[in-house]
């Protein structure tokens, strides 16, 4: 059993709305030295694969079908073995 | 002609399209739902407005996987008319009919007013006949409006004829090129943000969405 924690973050050029407003609203709390803010999201995948490869390919395949959209998100991931798995 | 209007857990804009089709214009139509696998009996396909699968993930990123989206595909293959409003029309992106995706509006504010739109092509089955420069008012209602597509793609949709659709005077969410409505290369396959079903009536303050109706009945019309 693995566990992936993909991070889905809008490509380099694409307009992001959310994070513009955030930065103006550290701007505004005085954080002066925020130079600029990304938004993206965080997904945490559990799954079962025979290996460490078969998994990555598995949730590089899941991330570019579902979870992204490779239209304006990029992503990356790691993995992690869990433990206790019978 | 027989018009599936699609229904996905979250669409709410289906039963005003079934009414403008059934009531305003007489035509046979059915609410089709999202588990359907066979659409052969149709001649046009909506995607109604809503939030199918409650926008998670992303808007229409959901609804592409439903048992009804593989008969889509088909359809829009075989140039069968296809109209995706509002999130139909994100659907339509996430499946991949049509290029380019969306974003938040630029505002982040959700956006609900009468929008004067205008017609650039003539040549989708929901602007048949309609003179391209032709104004249209018609109702905006989204938070996820912005169409996002790059540089080379944004050449394709020009060099291509696919800009069906643009808004006039202030853009309401940022899209790219004012875009607020596209259509695939074949001409077949449009999607388009504002609501031709909620302004199709004259107590509801506008009928020029009739516009896009009446434009697919004549485009049937002139095949047949």
């Amino acid at each position: 059993m693995y566990k992936a924690e993909i991070k889905v973050t809008l490509k380099p050029g694409v307009l992001d709305p959310q994070a513009k407003a955030v930065a103006g609203g550290l701007s505004s709390l005085g954080y002066n030295e925020v130079e600029s803010v990304r938004v993206g999201k965080y997904i945490e995948v559990i799954l079962e694969a025979d290996s460490a490869e078969a998994a990555a390919s598995r949730v590089e395949e899941i991330s570019r079908r579902l979870l992204t959209n490779p239209v304006i998100e990029d992503f990356s991931f790691s993995l992690t073995p869990m433990e206790g798995e019978a | 002609m027989k018009v599936a209007i699609l229904v996905f857990p979250g669409s709410s804009c289906e039963r005003d399209c079934y009414h403008v089709l059934t009531k305003v214009f007489g035509l046979e139509s059915e609410l089709v739902w999202h588990t359907e696998t066979d659409l052969a009996r149709f001649d046009a396909i909506i995607l109604p407005g809503g939030s199918s699968y409650g926008n998670y993930l992303r808007p229409g990123a959901l609804a592409k996987f439903s048992p009804v989206m593989d008969r889509v595909i088909e359809a829009a293959e075989s140039g069968t008319p296809i109209l995706g409003i509002g999130n139909g029309f994100q659907i339509l992106l996430e499946a991949g009919l049509l290029p380019g995706a969306m974003l938040a509006n630029e505002s982040l504010r959700f956006q609900c007013h009468p929008q004067d739109i205008r017609v650039e092509v003539d040549r989708t089955p929901f602007t048949h006949g309609i003179a391209p420069g032709t104004l249209l008012n018609l109702p905006i209602a989204h938070g996820e409006g912005n169409y996002f597509i790059d540089q080379a793609g944004q050449a394709r949709l020009e060099a291509n004829k696919q800009i069906a659709l643009r808004y006039v005077g202030s853009n309401p969410n940022g899209s790219v090129s004012d875009i607020a409505g596209i259509c695939n290369e074949a001409g077949n396959v449009v999607g388009m943000m504002p609501h031709p079903e909620r302004a199709a009536e004259a107590v509801l303050g506008s009928v020029d969405g009739q516009k896009i109706f009446k434009a697919l009945i004549n485009y049937w019309e002139a095949k047949k």
